[in-house]
């Protein structure tokens, strides 16, 4: 679906959304809006092959986790629009995220700005971790490194469907220390699944910092070419190289493009931060108060009111 | 004499998901332990081979299930939800995934010890929201395991018995029910699995002995028959036994447990299994006896229970003989 916005454009307005959000709300997951907010404004605005939603742009709230009893459950994978056979499906691995995804959700059209204002409120779907029933999600991926092995799941489901469309994962470069993607990746490459690819939020930022301090995965491209996929790494800031990289042939292989990027691009400030990124929460108000008017400026709008 | 039935899960599976093309049958490296090798070399497209990575398995099920598969897992109990119990409950529990888990080895009947062994299996999978938890007790039941499971809305777990497996019953599994055996007022004894055979041997020594037996057989663990339970024991007169090829924590018999305690009953209930320990490799034989779950124990727990000698030897029963496995109703005259 094309946006009439730019993907650059969009990407600018899911870093401002963000960062609203977390000045108003003195906290958020604001450096991966920092390093995403391209991958996803590209994602939702070009690459992926996605219906209109189904879903009501105001979200319902919570109904209930799925049971027997449960007939109303639904999941909020209808944002991404329905599922068929000429349509991809979007998996979103990186449940931290769930915010940024709500932001891009909203700068494409296919959630109303007020269902950011249910984020991380009692009896909302609109969790603070994406949970199945969240906006854009289809399961929970709170436990990093099960997206892409649901995703090879369905790829090969769709392949013996003989399906159009592809499966595409978002993740983020910290699951990679979990084993189950390399499980997942022996799997998708055995079966030759190109159907499948993921755009790799390569930050370099996990929970307690940077992932070189914490436990770096060395050279991840050369891992997984090794692994048998197609690997390609890009600045992840830059759109014209994802442009690139979906187009590289990847027969009977998947495809996985590592975006390189900056865990406080477009806020620079943020850098001050550096290497504890993963959640802002400002230590006092003076900090806050700097913060927003210096990231405002970056961000090209008057400070936020609070 | 009992017949015995030959590798029952191989062509049970081959014959009913041959039929139903949106089956896929998924291997982790055990599909000969398992007894679909037949079926892989028969219908090679609705066989997917997912080597040895569990955790990948349990997620890649749930993509198939997304894609309007219906995966039937098979693998060894213990490797379904030890190392990838994370993506059991993301992947399958949660979503309530249409995935049949198909748990071979059930208890101790492997030599292969405690990394083989799922004594802990049905604690676990009763726990989890959203689950059906099945457990096979002779051929007939693994005859119609896979049409039961099929037939639910959302995960189960079945304990499958592989190899030779006797018949004991001549009416199918169905989910929810619980079997009567033998009819009597004395003691309720509830058996599950393997253990239904092995209650077999002592029960018509015990009833010469002058024990009156009502003896059950329960194959579904969740949801469980809480009312047809209430009701049998009401009239029981000494107190319950359950026997089962699992830790005696978290299995049938703390599921009674919870029965009776929830009811406020004043049954005394003795609990017969794996008593918070776990096994060695060994013979089925040696480690029912070993550990105090085969039809001898049987006995001797009957007799503290009652307070009385039976004055029954361990060689009585050997030449016990299955016979006459009648119960009460017509639907279960075996």
């Amino acid at each position: 679906m094309q946006n009439k916005l730019k993907s650059e454009e969009i990407a600018l307005r899911i870093r401002r959304r963000v960062f609203e959000h977390c000045i108003k709300n003195n906290g958020a997951y604001l450096s991966q809006a920092c390093s995403s907010a391209e991958q996803l404004a590209w994602l939702y605005n070009e690459a992926l092959n996605i219906g209109d939603s189904t879903m009501p742009s105001i979200p319902e709230s919570f109904s209930g986790v799925p049971s027997i009893n449960n007939k109303k459950y639904k999941t909020g994978a209808g944002y991404n629009g329905p599922i068929a056979n000429e349509y991809d499906r979007f998996i979103f691995a990186p449940a931290h995220y769930a915010l940024v995804a709500y932001a891009t959700l909203i700068e494409v059209g296919r959630l109303d700005p007020a269902g950011l204002s249910m984020f991380n409120k009692d009896g909302s779907s609109v969790e603070i971790i994406g949970a199945e029933h969240s906006p854009g999600m289809e399961m929970h991926n709170g436990t990093l490194g099960i997206g892409l092995s649901t995703a090879a799941g369905i790829a090969y489901g769709r392949k013996l469907n003989k399906e159009k469309g592809e499966t595409c994962v978002f993740m983020s470069d910290g699951e990679l220390q979990e084993g189950q993607i390399w499980e997942a990746l022996q799997v998708s490459v055995y079966y030759k699944l190109d159907n499948l690819w993921a755009i790799v939020d390569v930050n370099e930022q996990q929970v307690d910092g940077a992932m070189s301090d914490v436990l770096d995965i060395g050279d991840v491209q050369k891992k997984i070419n090794a692994f048998g996929a197609k690997c390609i790494e890009i600045d992840g800031h830059d759109i014209d190289a994802m442009r690139q990289a979906k187009k590289e042939q990847h027969k009977d292989q998947p495809l996985i493009i590592l975006a390189r990027t900056c865990p406080y691009k477009g806020m620079n400030y943020l850098k001050k931060r550096f290497p504890r990124l993963h959640y802002v929460r400002f230590k006092s108000e003076e900090e806050r108060s700097i913060m927003n008017i210096e990231i405002s400026k970056e961000l090209g709008i008057e400070p936020i009111e609070y | 004499m009992i017949e015995i039935v030959n590798k029952p899960y191989s062509y049970t599976f081959k014959n009913y998901a041959s039929k139903n093309k949106k089956i896929l049958c998924l291997s982790g490296d055990l599909t000969s332990s398992c007894e679909v090798d037949q079926f892989r070399d028969e219908f090679p497209n609705q066989f997917v081979s997912m080597g040895m990575a569990e955790q990948n398995m349990m997620s890649f099920a749930g993509g198939l299930s997304m894609s309007g598969y219906i995966p039937f897992i098979h693998t060894f109990g213990v490797f379904t939800y030890r190392r990838p119990y994370d993506q059991l409950l993301a992947s399958i529990a949660y979503p309530r995934r249409k995935i049949r888990i198909m748990g071979f080895l059930p208890g101790i009947t492997t030599p292969a010890g405690m990394t083989h062994q799922a004594i802990e299996d049905i604690s676990v999978m009763r726990t989890i929201p959203n689950m059906t938890v099945i457990e096979t007790g002779d051929a007939t039941e693994v005859e119609s395991i896979c049409e039961q499971a099929n037939n639910v809305d959302g995960p189960v777990y079945c304990r499958i018995l592989r190899g030779s497996v006797p018949r004991l019953f001549d009416t199918p599994l169905k989910i929810g029910d619980i079997r009567v055996l033998n009819s009597g007022t004395d003691i309720l004894l509830i058996t599950s699995g393997i253990c239904t055979e092995e209650a077999l041997r002592a029960r018509s020594v015990l009833i010469d002995a002058g024990i009156s037996i009502l003896h059950l057989h329960v194959h579904t663990f969740k949801p469980f028959n809480e009312e047809k339970i209430l009701d049998l024991l009401t009239n029981i007169k000494i107190g319950v036994i359950t026997m089962e090829n699992h830790l005696v924590n978290g299995g049938l018999g703390t599921l009674i447990a919870e029965i009776i305690s929830k009811h406020g009953l004043s049954k005394k209930l003795m609990k017969l299994g794996l008593n918070d320990t776990f096994a060695h490799g060994g013979s089925k034989q040696y480690l029912t006896k070993y550990y105090g779950f085969d039809a001898y124990a049987l006995i001797k727990s009957i007799e503290k229970f009652i307070g009385l000698p039976l004055n029954i030897e361990e060689k009585d029963l050997e030449q016990a003989r299955i016979e006459n496995v009648h119960s009460l109703s017509k639907a279960e005259a075996l």
